[in-house]
């Protein structure tokens, strides 16, 4: 077989990543699904627990992170299982681009989609849920960083169950565990901060956390997709 | 049950082998084994002495499966870009999307007008063209192609017809199914021969 | 010469035989030792200076936990085996270890639960390490699911490894975040009556419990492998076979 030379893969990783933007804002209403879940158990929260501010700063950061961590799992789905549908995630395996870098920028476009947004508008957030003022940088680093942990390890449950026809509570409850560590962190890290205490060393774990699942998530991922494929 | 078994086979580039068996025979199956999406539980299939899976294969086959891999949301113009950008045309020489002529490549495929619409609002037959579209552009070696003609009405068949034979004359191997017969001039494998594991 | 064995392994034929004789061995051992830990335990053992008689239950509770953090090792690791050497024998195995480790989660969170209401007035507390028992049990319930869930034997055992591998990496993370956690959030009444330090007294019967609950685990995973190992090869001539013979 002669040397066949494929496309740099620049080239191919721009494309994808163009690809995802142009998807999700071409179906909003599927891009707007974890954001209404949020909105909703915004208005839950005083309605049902407390509405004083006093009560509410005491959870408001750990609140933050459920909600947050809560809406990253309804939008898990989609990273895979349009393409899957389709057959695009077919093409995209058997065109010879190395799948670890075509996996990791689908799911680092999720993360631009979810845990970026969530980390940009936390300001908003914080105030709805009464978090003092020096809680605030935690709450944003927090979740930038724990998002981008939360979109690559929670892709390792959209590949592993985008092959079934029901998969949507399964992926939860694969990722559930796995998110705990950041949960844990997380809310510590706004708690620490809003007393004061320090946080960076725990939004430095979160940042480990993010590495390490941005180096190795698309591994397992990759071998989750390639099995689903024999479906 | 095994779908088929002592299955053996040899082709060469220039050929065109149509792979025949009834309905849930296993064509399917089959091509998706050639493409290395499939692991068979014994045997292997080899191109060029690598394996399907393999990078060096990868990057000469062009597969047309079922599914068109055609996103639905996205203008035919944006779906050929994104294909090209990933694959490009398989052939010696590098490339850029930016160097393939749309223009051309839609009319060829009858979408002239159609570029720019959104693919959930184009028939089914038209979205196959779309996935059709990347066998006038591509010249990798291997062309794997389930059903290519189905949707298709009898223009669209004979452009393409003639497109698979100037492809496999110059050098191009091509497996497809097909219920209809080709043309004199092409190899054929019946899975019916080898189904169930009953040597008949 | 070792390699040739451990490929041998991999037959499950071969697995079903050389068990065979094995299991009564393994059973008996178990028995005998979980007999002696626990009439030692329950009877003979002096009362605890705060608990009483009631941290007798330990000697049932810290065995089926051990065996259950063990046992997720031992699945993932037969996963890994099954994975890499493609030894169908190891995805049979995980199979079964995921079956077991599940029982003996849940036999730990619920022995922890009746250990609580004496120790701590409640049947459920947020201590660490029945949280992360808890946590553990998810693992096993979503890998179960996962593997019932996959229409295509194959496709459910290379899933189900992957996640146990994954899982593997994860469930030190876990139990450091989950410990860290209930470090800092530590309330009085946990800590008064909390894990005061094990009399060697106390300590020698939990030895044998402990110890038979991993030979009861290798019996169950053994046992339970060697039905899978039946129903995966039913249609092959040995197990026709041996089913024929009755």
């Amino acid at each position: 077989m002669s040397l066949i030379q494929l496309p740099s893969l620049r080239s191919a990783l721009r494309a994808t990543f163009v690809r995802e933007l142009r998807i999700a804002g071409r179906n909003l209403a599927e891009l707007a699904n974890p954001w209404i879940f949020f909105i909703a158990v915004t208005l839950f929260v005083p309605l049902g627990l407390s509405a004083e501010s006093k009560v509410l700063s005491v959870f408001g950061g750990g609140l933050v992170w459920i909600l947050a961590l809560l809406s990253v799992l309804l939008s898990l789905e989609r990273i895979f299982q349009r393409d899957y549908d389709n057959g695009s995630l077919e093409q995209s395996i058997l065109s010879g681009q190395p799948m670890y870098w075509l996996v990791s920028v689908k799911v680092f476009a999720h993360w631009c989609l979810t845990g970026l947004p969530l980390a940009l508008l936390s300001p908003l957030l914080a105030t709805m849920f009464a978090v003092p003022l020096k809680g605030w940088l935690a709450l944003f680093l927090s979740l930038l960083f724990g998002g981008l942990a939360m979109s690559y390890v929670g892709a390792l449950g959209a590949a592993m169950t985008v092959a079934l026809r029901r998969g949507g509570l399964l992926i939860s409850l694969i990722i559930i565990p796995f998110y705990l560590p950041l949960l844990i962190f997380g809310s510590e890290a706004v708690r620490s901060a809003q007393i004061g205490n320090p946080y960076v060393p725990h939004v430095m774990v979160l940042i480990a956390m993010a590495i390490f699942s941005v180096l190795f998530a698309p591994l397992a991922i990759g071998g989750a997709l390639t099995v689903s494929m024999r479906e | 049950m095994p779908l088929f078994s002592a299955l053996s086979a040899r082709w060469n580039s220039g050929d065109i082998v149509q792979i025949l068996g009834a309905n849930g025979s296993g064509k399917t199956t089959f091509l998706r084994l050639l493409a290395g999406l499939l692991r068979p539980h014994s045997g292997t299939v080899l191109f060029d002495g690598f394996a399907p899976e393999s990078y060096e294969c990868r990057s000469a086959m062009l597969y047309l499966g079922h599914q068109t891999g055609v996103e639905l949301s996205l203008s035919p113009r944006e779906n050929l870009e994104w294909y090209f950008a990933l694959n490009g045309d398989k052939s010696g020489e590098s490339m850029s999307a930016a160097s393939v002529d749309f223009g051309a490549l839609f009319d060829r495929v009858g979408l002239r007008g159609y570029e720019d619409v959104p693919c959930y609002q184009l028939s089914a037959g038209q979205q196959r063209r779309v996935a059709l579209a990347r066998l006038f552009r591509s010249n990798a070696p291997l062309w794997i192609l389930d059903e290519p003609f189905t949707s298709i009405d009898k223009r669209g068949v004979g452009a393409l017809v003639e497109r698979i034979e100037e492809h496999a004359k110059s050098g191009g191997l091509v497996l497809l199914t097909s219920h209809q017969a080709w043309r004199d001039g092409c190899k054929s494998l019946d899975l019916e021969a080898y189904r169930g594991g009953v040597r008949r | 010469m070792a390699w040739q064995w451990f490929h041998q392994l991999g037959s499950p034929k071969w697995f079903y035989d050389k068990t065979g004789p094995w299991l009564p061995w393994i059973g008996c051992s178990a028995i005998l030792l979980f007999a002696i830990g626990i009439v030692w335990g329950m009877g003979y053992a002096p009362a605890e200076r705060l608990q009483g008689n009631s941290y007798r239950i330990m000697y049932v509770h810290f065995p089926a936990s051990a065996v259950s953090l063990g046992g997720y090792y031992v699945m993932a690791i037969a996963g890994a085996v099954g994975l890499i050497w493609r030894i169908k024998m190891g995805f049979m195995v995980m199979k079964s270890a995921a079956m077991i480790g599940a029982v003996m989660t849940f036999l730990s969170l619920a022995t922890g639960s009746i250990w609580a209401k004496p120790t701590w007035g409640a049947y459920w507390v947020w201590d660490a390490r029945i949280l992360f028992m808890l946590i553990l049990l998810l693992l096993y319930i979503g890998i179960i699911l996962l593997m019932e869930t996959y229409r295509n034997q194959d496709s459910a055992d290379f899933m189900v490894a992957i996640l146990a591998l994954v899982g593997t990496v994860l469930v030190p993370v876990i139990y450091k975040s989950v410990d860290w956690w209930y470090s800092l959030h530590q309330t009085a009444s946990i800590k008064l009556t909390g894990k005061s330090a094990i009399d060697a007294s106390m300590a020698r019967p939990l030895i044998f419990t402990i110890t038979s609950a991993y030979v009861a685990y290798a019996w169950f995973v053994i046992y339970n492998a060697r039905t899978e190992v039946l129903f995966r090869e039913r249609k092959t001539k040995w197990v026709k076979d041996l089913l024929a013979k009755g």
